[in-house]
């Protein structure tokens, strides 16, 4: 298993100077980035064996997620359980993963609910996220928001989620936007920043591109698609530009930056799809938690079935897996 | 399997995926892997008693046995479509219609069959078949349910053409047969169409459809075999029209074959078509374009985008991501699901493509390949890309038909233009670029009968589809491919005049005892006057045999100066329609200034009475009206195609055309021959009535005085058969119409399959150029011109 260090992400992005020529210069043309979208997952099958261990590896990048007014620490410790525990014992015997440690990648909750997460997560390495900057919409000052991110820092997040000021994007500020971010990662510390792009307000692919470039700049460790909040979620389309501006970004500077789509994925065909996209647009070094997450919920509830489906050749029931 | 879990978990690979082929064998089994001819909507046994073996090229295994058809079984074939047709024509419209969709219905409902079989019979991957052919092809059944259900309304002077003969490649088996099938149903025509002989399973499954919706006996025959049989269809006399999907070089022998025989012939043939990047592109989404031009169907597309033209400034950026690009795709077993790239289709193509690669190699290029290797079992070959190609290597020039993409790059965009034309083909170009001013300048300018815009390969059936120069003629799919599967109504009442050009003894009292003002009629070339490179001159006597005046001998050379003034009048075919109306107004105006002296021309020459030549010239000046009016409203559609996109069907002009004209009405004939094409835009080199040309030479003045620029008209009097051949032969003339004798017509379409110009002739059928319906309108405007496709993807 692969959190060998406890913040479970053993790279940093140090940033890079802004270059607003090589902004200028992002082109995407929308037509046929979805064309290659909608191939993603017909070139690709994966079936069997291979569909079970790529599900168990999706089951391992799952950022496992709560994030809502009614959460309380009851429901938080519950999904701390399952996120240690997230496959049925009999399931992963029945694949020889018994002594993976087959675990999700982190729990997200909001900076309340940090504490809680952490003591139910005692001794298991599963990092704590906490979303930030005022997440979801951002609309708080900046002061606010770095205090934000050094309170959940300080209360033990070892990732934090947060969000840009979507206005920096739709104004082109991208200096702004930059020193922004830059501001953001500073207040992280050690703990490894996602920068959510909300890419459904940025409205068009090349904005998304765009602030996908300027936040890696900036010095994310992960760009991440969504807050799930908004009406438009993570769509293969967006992934797939923001991947190719990761792919841009490691050719020119070396540095690896990961990947998280979030909202919206709730099928083990679909995360099936997106570890397609990874594979082919990344590569093979991509497909790990350091730097691969799904935001996700119920995602893990469908993977569940569909292992169980492979492992006894029956259609399963949601009630056979324990709840988060 | 539970290590096996834990490995991949580690690994991340893909595993195999195949589709099961097990229905796909219960049929074939079904039919003891043997089939026969499907004549007359019955099974029947070949009178060859010959089977040959169709295989499965991704591992070698045999499929089926397949009937080699003789010329007996042929002869059957179009003898029930022959007898299928008074009945089928009969059905109308609506009957027709139903037909079509209950084909597309059944097509549909068995379409995982129809996909795996044909991946299993051709090699092409499951994805392809099952994502793309098959869908396309219940769609082209759909779309042309309706164009059945309309053909009465929209296409009024229409009729079917008969039976139509078919011969389609191995490339796209069903989807080409429903190119085919589709519109020559709707039209009203039976069919007789043969499968290529790689590839003739899922026809033989689609005549069992035919059968299991009811469709008449007769009004579809399927045959297979090779070449022969083919050749035995062409060469039927009871044959009205082919229709040809194919390589160049057969569908030149088809050309020749039919020459003059009357029966109406589309081809659609090979293809270098140009992939063109330019510097403000979507680098990542061309990558990807790159991988549908040439690796899709393993590049076995005639319209594959083969060329790629890249600009200078990020060639090796581009490179170097399709090369990545290149390391990712697999090439395996067609029904794996995981694969991009299957087989080819038999080894004799196979080595075609061997065989062009290494002299590629041997010419210089700068050849790469992926790291891994293909697997053994079947015929494949790996993803190729040749960098640093010249123009003047063999792999830039000819269709290799397979995975295998050559590179060159470009500096500005009027070279890219260059370079794209540097070919004998013109089947399609892909051209990207997010300058919306760019790619509309650029889409014009590419000789091709498709051209997408920031997209590749994507097909409609309300799209037409077809080439320009090698690539052949004719178009597939959409309005414009309706007319390859119809004729006009009026085509009928045309026939060949019984007593042929007769001969007149010029009389010895026929010259006038004060002599006249002697009258030197030059050839019209380059807007100049210009004396005949032969110096001879050829006399011009009445039809009374009186001795009236003599014109210039026009020889081969003054066919070629005038061609090449007709190439440097490049800029009338640029011209807004609007512009070009006003010039031929202004024809008009002057023409009927000098109606009177026109008049007396044409008494004299003809011997007609006063009012006869009198009503020759009003008409004329009417026809001229009547093309005015059109050359700015004879224009393009938006076709409505099934992706986000606007599909711009585009007249544009044939170019640079040869026009002989009838011998008879020689002012009218002129007229409503040479004003079409060039109110579409065309350069014209004209061969005017050999018997009676000063009306045309009288016409100098005419257009000298009526701002028509020079080059644009050029005319050449002589021997009209003569001056016709050379046109006929001339490899920059890109147009021939030819009003003459049957023997003249099957000599310029003989001619013509060399460079595949477009030749329209009458057979030696006359025409009456003064009656409006067989000598004005819409068919002279379609000859004209040709429909490009552009296809613009947007969205932002």
């Amino acid at each position: 298993m692969s959190h060998a260090k406890d913040n479970g992400i053993d790279i940093r992005n140090n940033g890079a100077p802004l270059d607003l020529n090589l902004l200028k210069g992002i082109r995407v043309n929308k037509s046929a980035v979805e064309r290659r979208s909608a191939t993603m997952g017909t070139r690709r099958s994966v079936k069997k064996e291979w569909q079970a261990a790529w599900l168990l590896k999706a089951v391992t990048m799952i950022d496992l997620t709560t994030l809502s007014g009614d959460d309380t620490p009851g429901n938080v410790i519950r999904l701390c359980a399952k996120a240690r525990r997230p496959i049925r014992q009999d399931l992963l015997d029945n694949l020889g993963m018994s002594d993976a440690n087959i675990t999700v990648g982190a729990v997200c909750v909001y900076h309340n609910m940090i504490e809680t997460a952490i003591e139910a997560l005692e001794g298991s390495q599963i990092p704590v996220a906490a979303v930030s900057t005022g997440f979801p919409a951002g609309q708080i000052s900046l002061d606010q928001k770095l205090e934000e991110i050094e309170k959940s820092v300080k209360a033990g997040a070892k990732e934090i989620d947060i969000v840009i000021s979507r206005a920096h994007v739709l104004r082109g500020e991208w200096k702004e936007l930059y020193e922004e971010v830059k501001l953001f990662r500073k207040s992280c510390g050690d703990a490894h920043m996602k920068a959510i792009l909300e890419t459904g307000d940025l409205t068009t692919l090349t904005n998304t591109a765009r602030a996908s470039v300027v936040c890696m700049m900036a010095g994310s460790d992960f760009i991440k698609t969504s807050t799930g909040k908004a009406s438009v979620n993570a769509t293969l389309p967006v992934s797939l530009v923001m991947v190719r501006a990761i792919r841009e970004y490691y050719e020119a500077t070396g540095i690896k930056v990961g990947f998280k789509p979030a909202g919206g994925i709730q099928k083990a065909k679909q995360a099936l799809e997106w570890l397609i996209l990874i594979k082919e647009e990344l590569g093979d070094e991509w497909l790990t938690p350091e730097l691969f997450r799904f935001g996700a919920s119920s995602l893990l509830g469908d993977i569940e079935r569909q292992l169980e489906h492979f492992v006894t050749g029956r259609y399963s029931a949601s009630y056979r897996h324990p709840m988060a | 399997m539970t290590t096996k879990v834990k490995d991949i978990f580690e690994t991340m690979e893909y595993g195999p995926a195949p589709e099961s082929s097990s229905a796909a064998n219960e049929w074939l089994d079904k039919h003891n892997q043997k089939f026969q001819l499907f004549i007359d909507g019955k099974w029947q046994t070949p009178a060859s008693s010959k089977y040959f073996d169709s295989v499965n090229p991704s591992n070698k295994k045999f499929l089926a046995k397949i009937s080699n058809a003789n010329k007996k079984d042929v002869d059957k074939a179009v003898k029930a479509a022959k007898k299928a047709l008074p009945k089928w024509v009969k059905a109308g419209p609506h009957v027709r219609a139903r037909y079509l969709y209950a084909i597309a219905r059944q097509i549909q409902k068995h379409s995982r069959l129809f996909a795996v079989l044909e991946s299993m019979d051709n090699g092409k991957p499951i994805r392809e078949t099952r994502d793309i052919d098959i869908p396309l092809v219940a769609r082209h059944f759909y779309h042309h349910a309706g164009w059945a259900q309309l053909r009465e309304t929209e296409l009024k002077e229409y009729k079917e053409v008969g039976v139509v003969g078919q011969i389609i490649p191995w490339n796209f088996p069903l989807l080409m047969l429903s190119w085919k099938i589709a519109p020559a149903l709707a039209m009203g025509n039976t069919v007789v169409l043969k499968p290529a002989e790689f590839t003739s399973i899922t026809a033989l499954l689609f005549a069992e459809i035919c059968d299991q919706v009811g469709l008449p006996p007769g009004v579809v025959n399927i045959i297979t075999g090779a070449g022969e049989t083919g050749a035995a269809l062409v060469e039927h006399p009871q044959v009205d029209k082919i229709a040809f999907t194919g390589s160049t070089d057969v569908g030149r022998i088809i050309r020749r074959a039919t020459a003059g025989t009357g029966k109406k012939l589309s081809l659609e043939l090979g293809g270098k078509s140009p992939f063109i990047v330019f510097d403000d592109a979507d680098i990542d989404s061309v990558v990807e374009g790159v991988v549908d031009a040439i690796w899709f169907n393993q590049g076995q597309v005639c319209c594959a985008g083969s060329r790629l033209l890249v600009q200078e400034s990020i060639a090796e950026k581009l490179y170097a991501k399709i090369k990545a690009r290149m390391e990712k795709l697999r090439v395996g077993n067609s029904l794996d699901k995981s694969v991009d790239i299957g087989a080819i289709v038999a080894p004799v193509q196979l080595k075609t493509i061997e065989k062009l690669v290494k002299q590629g190699i041997a010419e210089g290029g700068d050849i790469w390949q992926p790291s891994w290797s293909c697997p053994q079992d079947g015929y494949f070959y790996p993803p190729t890309l040749f960098t640093d190609v010249a123009p003047s290597s063999t792999i830039a020039q000819v269709e290799i038909f397979g995975p295998v993409l050559v590179a060159m790059t470009f500096r500005t965009h009027p070279e890219a233009i260059k370079l794209a034309n540097n070919t004998r083909y013109g089947l399609a170009a892909s051209i990207w670029t997010e300058n919306i001013n760019l790619a509309l300048e650029m889409a014009p300018k590419v000789k091709a009968g498709t051209v997408w815009i920031n997209c590749t390969n994507v097909f409609d059936a309300a799209s037409g589809f077809g080439g320009y120069r090698e690539s052949g003629f004719g178009r597939e799919g959409g309005r414009e491919g309706l007319f390859e599967y119809v004729k006009l109504k009026a085509d009928d009442q045309l026939t060949i005049p019984k007593n042929s050009v007769k001969k007149v003894v010029i009389k010895k009292s026929a010259y006038t005892a004060i002599p006249e003002i002697d009258r030197t009629t030059k050839l019209y070339i380059g807007g100049k006057q210009a004396r005949p490179d032969s110096g001879y001159s050829m006399p011009v006597i009445s039809k009374s045999g009186k001795h009236i005046g003599e014109v210039s001998l026009g020889n081969r050379k003054d066919i070629r100066n005038a061609v090449e003034a007709a190439h440097a009048a490049e800029s009338w075919t640029a011209m807004t329609g609007h512009a070009r109306a006003q010039v031929l107004y202004y024809i008009a105006e002057n023409l009927a200034i000098r109606k009177s002296e026109f008049a007396s021309r044409l008494s004299q020459m003809l011997g007609v009475a006063k009012a006869v030549a009198e009503k020759e010239v009003a008409t004329a000046i009417e026809r001229i009206y009547y093309y005015a009016a059109h050359a700015d409203k004879f224009d393009g559609r938006v076709h409505h195609t099934t992706s986000r996109n606007v599909t711009l069907a585009m007249p544009e002009a044939v170019g640079v055309m040869g026009i002989v004209c009838s011998d008879h009405t020689p002012l009218l004939g002129f007229i409503s021959s040479v004003l079409p094409a060039i109110a579409m835009g065309n350069r014209v080199v004209v061969i005017p009535s050999e018997s009676a040309p000063l009306s045309a030479t009288d016409l100098y003045q005419v257009f000298e005085t009526s701002d028509v620029p020079g080059g644009v008209i050029n005319i050449v009097t002589g021997k009209q058969d003569e001056l016709a051949e050379v046109l006929a032969n001339h490899d920059d003339v890109d147009g021939l119409w030819y009003f003459g004798t049957k023997e003249g017509s099957r000599k310029i379409e003989f001619a013509a399959a060399e460079n595949m110009k477009r030749a329209w002739v009458n057979f030696g059928k006359q025409r009456d150029w003064f009656d409006k319906v067989q000598a004005e309108g819409n068919q002279f405007l379609l000859k004209a011109t040709e429909i490009k496709n552009i296809w613009i993807p947007y969205g932002e």
